[in-house]
């Protein structure tokens, strides 16, 4: 049975060592006292690499430097270096990665993160030339111990075997001798048509514990003598403390200390329950700042005027002024998104025990690197005596990647002044008003068609914030423009001889932030739609409009022809239903769906079922990018019908699920996902399956009613 | 001093009587797969069985629970059917409020061992899931029934 180490477990311990080719390494075991390089070896002799280390007794543990949030990284990326080591699946041990460069994302810079639906495409080549290295080396030590040529050596099962003599030894019975060769500088990769883990079903290492209740979250870490704080942060953003009367708060029973800190007054207790009364009866006056007048109403009237000026150029061909003019027919059109908070289903939190000589840190996050670096700046510590343990993440959706550490800086200021372990706790209320929204984007689009009803011209001005200005992934902005804010449509693959898209950055304030599928969530909610309008404009089935529009785009062209063929495009399957389709590329994969709706007399609009077709390259676990596209269906589908978040007086409207809703089973449709056969690279799939479902409900809305949505949430 | 009967254990916990049963079991007892989702019975992440009825634990106080059979999700036999149907299909993602879904679709057979879809939607409606894992609970809830035990 594999397992998967649950490393906030109290009995879990850390042993730095200098190891594996010079790397600094945290490794981590159950019930080890402080460690020394020996008993590191002692455990796993054989550590070819940071990924990678093989007991005595044949367990591999294998370090995974992404954060598993439900993605299914625990499985997929071991299963890469499983395709090269051709180890026993069931000796994997799996592992969290500690924060070291070792870890650091491949595309990113000096950053260790997950995100941006990159952990396959970024360790595709590393994890394994991870496996293969260590692979390698043990036929090496095989071929030593039998004085036989490395060549007639090979890996099978987490045994290697010669082949003249069909002598065998387990990979545990190779450790010592593995450990003391030098690891190859080169090795080859399979050929992908050898390929016997990659590309097939695995069933998930994590969901045994997670069924079981055993599965350790952030919010579950318990530390010896750790106390719990919730902060009350101010009721509009950029508010500041002015005044704080912590009289009432103390005399609740359980309460031990009130501090104020930079995000607002945390108040500490023994237990949650006595946190969460005291901040109740905590009395604070705040400077409210510059956005107490905050209206979601005027904020929109703001931004329609914005888009009546011209905005920074994100991408541009030809005269679209001059196709308008000229063009047989205009269409123009008004699309509105939004503010959208993520709302995991664990709220944010996080533990942090600061000593006068370590720091140590356990939360679920996307974002170690810039949480390690806010606490050695916080504390004045150095790095290597700052701890991160990265826990099972209760959902993450670009919530917990965060540049300015928020979260994880409250619990390391409330440990400094109180000297305790403190584990924060955001209640759902602190997550709804606790901002780093998807931005609310407000875009006008025009487009003229010839008299064969084609599009000549295409014009696209997006109004709203930037995720990353002021952040520390600044570089993401490109002479002015936020690629965040235009991706989807700056890009769209349409051939359309005339094309502008342009962007006018809306005031900050409000702190905004990615969200699943980021700017692709509204772009294509945009382009899709509008496509459809044009599509109905010219007279013409949007499937195969659409189909022209992307005679150069053969992945694309290939994929509607899927999910039309799978969805019966044309033959809804009853009287009262509607198709609609979208198509939409993002973080390196497609993705095509139609979705078939029914509309009541009244107006209720019942999405009854989605074929949904991707994409995504090359496939490492299928049933994961199925699973991944059944839970982007159903984000995008809450975002279609409930997702807003508003202001009225500088305050968040909504507070919890009563008012912030999402889909529930009552509304589930039944999904059907196709994967397309591509021996492409692979592409993202954590993402890509949010950003053409709101548009294809859209587009059979229409179909149904000739009602254009143009504006989210449908009402 | 409350005194509880959770997964056939006696614990006796000093706490205030008001204090829900969710915050009882997770922070004084430390079992932690209960879930707190959003502390209004909006999301069901927390929901634990009180004398074989699916309850959310956030919205009982430990002096109600007082007296009353609770069983968590770490009280559930490992293989218990739903349980096991959760494993086969491969139903968690992120796996937050699967503790809180498995204890109420187990309520959910022990009173209707054969569910309709809709005896599914509105059994499970009060559970939500970020990750959209509904498809498969739907499906998994059907493998349950068919190694559910029968009768009596």
């Amino acid at each position: 049975m594999s397992t998967i180490i649950n490393l906030s477990r109290r009995d879990f311990c850390k042993t730095g060592a200098l190891l594996g080719g010079g790397l600094v390494l945290g490794f981590y075991y159950p019930g080890c006292k402080a460690g020394k390089k020996e008993e590191v070896k002692a455990v796993a002799p054989f550590i070819p690499n940071a990924f990678i280390r093989i007991g005595a007794d044949d367990t591999v543990t294998i370090i995974v430097n992404k954060s598993e949030m439900g993605q299914g990284v625990y499985t997929s990326l071991p299963m890469l270096i499983a395709e090269e080591l051709a180890l026993d699946w069931s000796t994997i041990r799996i592992e969290p990665a500690p924060v070291d460069p070792a870890y650091n994302h491949t595309q990113w810079g000096p950053i260790q993160g997950t995100g941006g639906s990159t952990s396959i495409r970024s360790t595709w080549e590393q994890l394994r030339t991870a496996g293969a290295t260590a692979r390698v080396m043990l036929e090496m030590a095989a071929a030593d111990i039998w004085q036989v040529d490395e060549k007639d050596c090979r890996a099978e099962n987490g045994h290697i075997i010669h082949k003249g003599s069909n002598r065998k030894l387990s990979f545990g019975e190779l450790v010592e001798k593995a450990a003391d060769i030098e690891p190859p500088k080169d090795v080859t990769l399979k050929d992908p048509k050898d390929f016997k883990v990659i590309g097939r079903n695995k069933k998930r290492l994590d969901t045994p514990d997670k069924v079981h209740g055993k599965a350790v979250f952030g919010i579950d870490v318990m530390v010896p003598d750790m106390l719990t704080a919730v902060v009350a942060r101010a009721p509009v953003f950029g508010g500041m403390v002015k005044s704080v009367n912590d009289k009432k708060a103390k005399e609740i029973p359980g309460v031990k200390a009130v501090v104020q800190i930079d995000s607002g007054v945390a108040v500490v207790a023994d237990h949650f329950w006595a946190a969460n009364l005291g901040r109740e009866a905590l009395e604070v006056e705040w400077d409210e700042g510059t956005l107490a007048a905050l209206d979601t109403q005027n904020q929109g009237e703001q931004y329609v005027e914005m888009a009546t000026k011209p905005g920074l150029i994100a991408a541009q061909r030809g005269d679209v002024q001059a196709a308008l003019a000229t063009a047989a027919q205009n269409i123009e059109a008004v699309y509105e998104l939004p503010y959208l908070a993520h709302a995991p289903m664990e709220p944010l939190n996080c533990v942090a025990y600061v000593r006068p000589d370590s720091c140590e840190i356990w939360t679920g996050t996307q974002m170690q690197t810039s949480d390690r670096d806010a606490a050695v700046e916080l504390t004045g510590l150095p790095p290597e005596k700052v701890t991160l343990h990265t826990t099972y993440l209760g959902g993450g959706f670009g919530r917990r990647a965060v540049g300015d550490a928020h979260f994880v800086r409250e619990a390391v200021q409330v440990s400094m002044a109180v000297k305790k372990p403190i584990k924060v706790i955001w209640t759902r209320e602190d997550d709804i008003h606790g901002g780093f929204y998807r931005p609310r984007a407000y875009n006008v689009i025009k487009a003229g068609l010839d008299a064969e009803g084609m599009p000549v011209g295409w014009q696209h001005r997006i109004v709203c914030q930037s995720i990353v200005e002021g952040t520390p992934f600044e570089m993401l902005i490109k002479d002015g423009i936020d690629e965040t804010s235009v991706e989807g449509a700056a890009d769209s693959p349409y051939d359309v001889p005339n094309f502008i898209c342009d962007y006018q950055k809306a005031p900050s304030g409000v702190p905004v932030l990615w969200r699943r599928s980021v700017g692709h969530s509204f772009t294509a909610f945009v382009k899709e739609g509008f496509v459809d309008e044009l599509a109905h404009a010219a007279g013409k089935d949007p499937y195969a409009f659409r189909r022209q529009l992307l005679a150069k785009h053969p992945r694309q062209q290939a994929l509607l022809d899927l999910v039309a063929e799978k969805a019966d495009w044309g033959n809804p399957s009853a009287k009262d239903r509607f198709q609609g389709i979208a198509i939409h590329e993002s973080f390196g994969s497609f993705i095509a769906q139609v979705a078939e709706v029914s509309v009541s007399d009244a107006g209720k609009i019942s999405v009854h079922k989605v074929v949904c077709a991707i994409d995504c390259g090359r496939t490492v676990n299928p049933d994961t990018i199925k699973a991944q596209m059944e839970s982007a269906i159903v984000f995008g589908l809450s975002a279609a019908f409930y997702g807003e978040i508003t202001f009225k007086n500088g305050r968040v409207v909504q507070s919890n699920f009563n008012d912030y809703e999402v889909l529930r089973m009552n509304e589930m449709p039944l999904i059907e996902v196709h994967i397309m056969p591509s021996e492409e690279p692979p592409g993202g799939v954590g993402e890509p399956g949010v950003p053409p479902i709101a548009p294809a409900v859209a587009n059979a809305v229409f179909a149904a009613k000739g009602i254009r949505m143009r504006k989210l949430p449908m009402t | 001093m409350i005194s509880l009967d959770i997964n056939e254990k006696k614990y006796q916990v000093e706490v205030e009587p008001d204090v829900p049963l969710l915050w009882v079991i997770r922070d004084h007892l430390q079992l932690t797969g209960t879930k707190f989702g959003c502390g209004i019975s909006a999301c069901g992440a927390c929901t634990v069985h009180i004398d074989g009825e699916a309850e959310r634990s956030c919205q009982v106080s430990a002096k109600e629970a007082e007296g009353k059979k609770i069983t968590t999700i770490e009280g559930m036999p490992e293989d218990h059917p739903v349980k096991r149907a959760w494993i086969e299909d491969d139903v968690p993602q992120c796996g937050y409020c699967h503790p809180g879904q498995i204890m109420q679709a187990a309520a959910l057979l022990a009173e209707n061992p054969n569910p309709s879809d809709s005896d599914i939607d509105e059994a499970m409606s009060g559970n939500i899931c970020r990750c959209g894992t509904y498809q498969r609970i739907r499906r998994a809830i059907h493998i349950a029934t068919k190694s559910m035990p029968k009768g009596g």
